[in-house]
């Protein structure tokens, strides 16, 4: 990850909206817009909109009627050329848009405020300005928290408002116990606290404890096509995706990179990874596939192997089996399938047999279902309860963080430091629900005692 | 007949004492106007100094070398340090205050302060300049002009303050005291923002009539804790207080004249504070609870007077009278005088700078009551910030005097005011402060001597008295984190530690609750030469460790915002994307810097992006111009 890169991120948020706008910036930019639109060098102006039809690069696919927006270097926010794209709102057109953007070579997506440390690099803004500009994006904000509660699944905003004025009820009490420890206000309310600390703690807990089913939920389960050379897999994938997503080519070891379809089963969204072949090969590039193929079939939920009818099982396949993995015996229709794999009894599969498609798909929507305990056809109201999941590692990372806090606040020495503790994992619960001020303690504590002497 | 003075300090109540007294030790000829000098530093409410909160603000005031500390300390007659097992950062010194000894004590101070003139002349009037931009003088009920380059402002209640009692209304700020409607008029002609607060006081009894013996009785600390960090010990005798409870026969006699209640009947449009109800609000809103705390606070040693604390009311005296027969102990209670609410306008602290000076008009200033705070700590806080602050104005100092939230109550406090302003009397608690572990009463002359030195409002002798204290400090903190034993030594000296081979210091084995301090003592004989005070902080050091480091970072990233200023002449509307709502709440405000800014609810992360941008391509467009 350099600085050479060009990157590119939204401008606004994504989701239902008259626009959306992207920006791209870097040594690239222009190219970008290039290899988008039919403009050419020289009809490249500076601080001039023009409207065009965006195309992905090398799919031959339309994406959407934009106003396009370059700014020359050094004029622009960052200092380098820089193109915006002004889309049309909503989910679709974006992801079209970065499909096609990140397709390009040398093209990226920024680090969170990688646009402002550029700026600032190339001199447009002082350290101050970008000091302050990042601290006001990581600042445990309420547009993050607008972002973050406008992208999360109802059951799930509920849960974590919940917690929060759980704590923030907490707090007050341990609060009240110092603040108004001379007054008429029940004995040891810190004490009388802990036990609801504990619960909290055990609630998140289990919140935490789900296989990140959440992050799969909103990502897709990741199923990895695995099998020798010519065995089959991109014939599969194409089938599977229904359109030509993998080069599919009879030379062996040309899919030399791991190529992801996303579909959707049965309502479950599941990320499809078309594999370079795995065989022992001196060729540089291909060793490298077959290294990124084998890294992406290790973390993957479900493993597809493949095993061709015609020729003795393979070695390298074959160590990568296990429970979650469902063997295919391929090409059926020129040779006879095998008996069986290790272990295992593959099942005959034959690509261009519509009930053998079935019947696979029907084997990864079982999966799914008992992978997320939960079944979208059956249940279409989603309960708050099943579906209470953290769909974002952002998010996860917060609520281990208030868990943190929580843990120490039992362990804390003297209340002051057990109020700080609850105090900052409200703020690390903040990031998601909103900011509890000093004022919303005191409401509490003055609703509920008489204070007062 | 003109005179004139580089500061004037109008009002002779706590925030004008300490304003005053600040200002003269800041080097300024300062002249404190009130109406009878009698009544400088009288305590008009409840005879107690300190508390939660408060607490931490008169160890401030004093650690800037103000007087309320030590004035105290002539004057405690029951010291309790609060919250004393959870945690030194939440402990609160107070003390019951023997009101006579009190007001001597104050008196004692002001009346040979160097640079202080004190005159009993009510002040009438205010001199503007022609272009009315800036204060220029005072004018006496008796048409004195005496000129000055600032003025301060403590007169508390004045500004038509109201005493209600039953159906009776009384126009004055205190009882017995004349409100100055001249000087009202002049305040007025500024068209500061104004709001409306009330508040309540009990009856005071007579002490002899009190059934003491059948009472509850509660003890001052056995070591009594000074205030002051020049004192080390307390003289002044020590007394109980007693408490007593209300019953379900009060409550109804209360809530069967509820009508005859100035505040129920509708009179009092003010707001008063929640943490401070009156015996009616809570009769009402906790209708459940079987019995309320009455805290029977003597007035002094010689004084029969009481104070029973937790039955202010607006009820008329008929009422008063009937309720407290039923109240054991005060049977026969006679009351000297009776109950009563006083409703007064206040200006809207967020026309003032964090200086204290107003917005609108240059060298005045207001501290106290006025500007919607309660209690005498609050006050005195407010005019010390502001008598200093005047006085370097006099001098024609460019520096100014400001705290904040990271570094002081008194920070945190004046924030609160002149960003969010108040709907209610504001009032201190510990609760407020974000970095509360940092800002404890016991590091407060850590936290401040070093910065009242440098402005110039602390004197010589507690210069040296701090110095002293800092390099036994410095010593003793490097003893205390010099070069420890490994648990195989220590279990040799008998301290048992994880035997995870890593050495341990003074400082690392004081966090551990069941080693003692004696303990170390046997191991490191150093530690028996620390003075009580510094072994303290040691301990302190030690327990807060990591806590400390955590709310240092918070501070750093705070800082960062803090120090990004807003122009005062800032033009919100010309920011472009931001709401009304949000242009009415900065305009009200109009925040010092961005970080004050962010702390005024409402205004929103997007909102401040769009004023930091703003504000930084004006300035780059001045410079290019």
């Amino acid at each position: 990850m350099t600085q050479s890169d060009t990157i590119y991120a939204p401008a606004t948020l994504i989701g239902p909206a008259g626009l959306s706008v992207f920006r791209v910036s870097g040594a690239k930019a222009f190219d970008v817009l290039m290899l988008m639109t039919s403009l050419e060098k020289e009809e490249i102006v500076s601080h001039k909109a023009r409207l065009q039809t965006l195309n992905h690069p090398s799919a031959q696919k339309k994406i959407d009627q934009a106003l396009v927006l370059p700014f020359k270097a050094p004029n622009s926010f960052t200092g380098e050329d820089v193109v915006e794209f002004h889309l049309h709102g909503g989910n679709a057109v974006a992801q079209a848009f970065v499909d096609a953007v990140k397709s390009i070579n040398g093209v990226r997506l920024a680090e969170p405020g990688e646009f402002t440390k550029r700026a600032f690099e190339n001199g447009k803004i002082d350290l101050t300005q970008a000091e302050a500009v990042a601290d006001l994006i990581h600042a445990s904000t309420e547009a993050q928290r607008m972002i973050a509660l406008d992208q999360l699944e109802g059951g799930l905003a509920t849960l974590y408002k919940e917690w929060s004025l759980n704590l923030k009820n907490i707090l007050a009490y341990i609060e009240a116990d110092i603040d108004f420890s001379d007054e008429d206000v029940p004995d040891a309310l810190s004490s009388v606290m802990r036990p609801k600390i504990a619960e909290l703690i055990t609630k998140i807990d289990n919140h935490l404890d789900d296989n990140n089913k959440g992050e799969r939920l909103r990502e897709g389960l990741r199923v990895a096509i695995i099998g020798a050379p010519n065995a089959g897999k991109s014939s599969l994938i194409n089938k599977l995706a229904k359109r030509d997503v993998a080069i599919v080519n009879e030379r062996a070891g040309t899919t030399r990179d791991v190529v992801e379809v996303s579909l959707n089963i049965s309502g479950f969204p599941v990320i499809l990874a078309d594999t370079a072949g795995l065989r022992l090969t001196d060729d540089v590039i291909e060793e490298e596939g077959i290294k990124r193929a084998k890294g992406w079939a290790q973390s993957a939920d479900l493993k597809i192997a493949l095993f061709d009818s015609g020729q003795s099982p393979d070695d390298e396949t074959i160590s990568m089996l296990d429970d979650h993995t469902i063997l295919l015996s391929t090409k059926t229709d020129h040779s006879k399938p095998h008996d069986k794999i290790g272990s295992y009894p593959p099942i005959p599969f034959c690509v261009n047999n519509e009930e053998d498609i079935k019947a696979l798909l029907l084997q990864v929507e079982k999966f799914a279902k008992s992978y997320f305990g939960y079944d979208f056809e059956e249940n279409v109201s989603r309960e708050t309860n099943s579906l209470s999941m953290i769909t974002r590692q952002r998010h996860r990372i917060s609520v281990e963080e208030a868990k943190e806090h929580l843990e120490r606040s039992l362990l804390a020495p003297t209340v002051d430091m057990m109020a700080e503790d609850i105090r900052l994992s409200i703020r690390a619960l903040g990031k998601i629900t909103g900011i509890v001020d000093v004022e919303d303690l005191l409401d509490v504590i003055f609703n509920d005692f008489c204070i007062g002497k | 007949m003109t005179s004139s003075y580089d500061v004037i300090v109008i009002g002779g109540g706590h925030a004008g004492c300490e304003a005053a007294a600040a200002a003269a030790r800041t080097g300024a000829k300062t002249l404190l106007l009130t109406h009878k000098l009698e009544t400088i530093g009288s305590m008009s409410c409840n005879p107690a100094i300190g508390g939660l909160g408060k607490g931490h603000l008169v160890r401030e005031i004093d650690a800037l070398d103000g007087i309320m500390g030590r004035a105290i300390d002539c004057a405690g007659i029951q010291f309790r340090m609060l919250n004393k097992s959870k945690g030194p950062a939440v402990r609160g010194p107070r003390s019951q205050a023997d009101r006579k000894l009190y007001k001597q004590a104050i008196q004692d101070i002001l009346f040979n302060y160097q640079n202080l003139t004190i005159s009993a002349e009510p002040a009438g009037d205010l001199i503007f300049s022609d272009d009315r931009t800036q204060i220029e003088g005072v004018i006496t009920e008796d048409g004195i002009e005496y000129r000055a380059k600032a003025v301060v402002l403590t007169t508390g209640t004045f500004l038509r303050g109201v005493i209600h009692r039953g159906d009776e209304r009384i126009p004055a700020g205190r009882v017995g005291e004349k409100p100055s409607v001249k000087l009202a008029e002049a305040i007025d002609t500024l068209n500061l923002p104004l709001g409306r607060l009330k508040t309540g006081t009990p009856p005071r009894l007579n002490g002899k009539t009190i059934n003491w013996d059948m009472l509850e009785a509660q003890s001052a600390d056995e070591t009594p804790v000074p205030f002051s960090f020049m004192n080390d010990e307390i003289t002044v005798p020590q007394i109980d207080c007693h408490v007593t409870y209300t019953n379900a026969e009060t409550h109804k006699i209360i809530e069967d004249n509820l009508k005859r209640s100035s505040m129920y009947a509708g009179h009092i449009k003010g707001v008063g504070p929640r943490y401070c109800p009156s015996i009616e609000d809570k009769v009402v809103r906790f209708a459940d609870k079987e019995r309320h705390q009455v805290f029977l606070e003597p007035e002094g040693l010689d004084d029969d007077t009481v104070y029973p604390n937790g039955i202010s009311n607006s009820l008329p005296v008929d009422v008063q009278e009937a309720f407290l027969k039923t109240i054991p102990g005060l049977e026969n209670a006679e009351i000297l005088v009776p109950a009563y609410a006083i409703e007064y306008d206040y200006i809207d602290p967020r026309a003032l700078k964090t200086t204290l000076e107003t917005k609108v008009l240059k060298g005045f200033y207001l501290a106290g009551q006025i500007n919607g705070t309660t209690g005498y700590e609050e006050a005195a806080a407010q005019g010390l910030l502001a008598g200093v602050n005047a006085a370097l104005q006099a001098q024609a100092s460019d520096t100014l005097f400001t705290l904040d939230r990271s570094q002081a109550y008194i920070g945190v406090m004046v924030d609160d005011l002149t960003t969010r302003g108040t709907a209610e009397p504001y009032r201190m608690f510990t609760s407020r402060a974000e970095y509360r572990l940092l800002l404890r009463s016991d590091n407060a002359d850590q936290r401040l001597t070093p910065i009242g030195i440098e402005i110039g409002c602390v004197g010589g002798e507690r210069a040296k008295h701090f110095r002293e204290k800092l390099e036994l400090l410095d010593v003793a903190r490097s003893q205390a984190t010099q070069e420890g034993y490994t648990p195989n030594e220590l279990r040799a000296k008998g301290i048992h530690v994880n035997e995870d081979g890593i050495r341990r210091t003074v400082s690392d084995l004081l966090r551990y609750p069941n080693i003692s301090f004696e303990q170390l003592a046997l191991i490191w004989p150093f530690m028996n030469d620390w003075r009580k005070d510094i072994a303290e902080q040691i301990e302190i050091d030690a327990l807060y460790s990591g806590y400390i480091s955590r709310q240092q970072a918070d501070i750093k990233s705070f800082k960062k915002d803090e120090n990004l200023k807003l122009p005062a002449d800032l033009d919100y509307r010309a920011v472009g994307s931001l709401s009304n709502e949000i242009v009415e709440k900065l305009e009200r405000a109009k925040p010092e810097t961005l970080g004050a800014a962010s702390r005024i609810q409402g205004v929103t992360p997007p909102a401040l992006l769009s004023l930091l941008r703003f504000v930084k391509s004006n300035q780059e467009t001045k410079k290019a111009s």
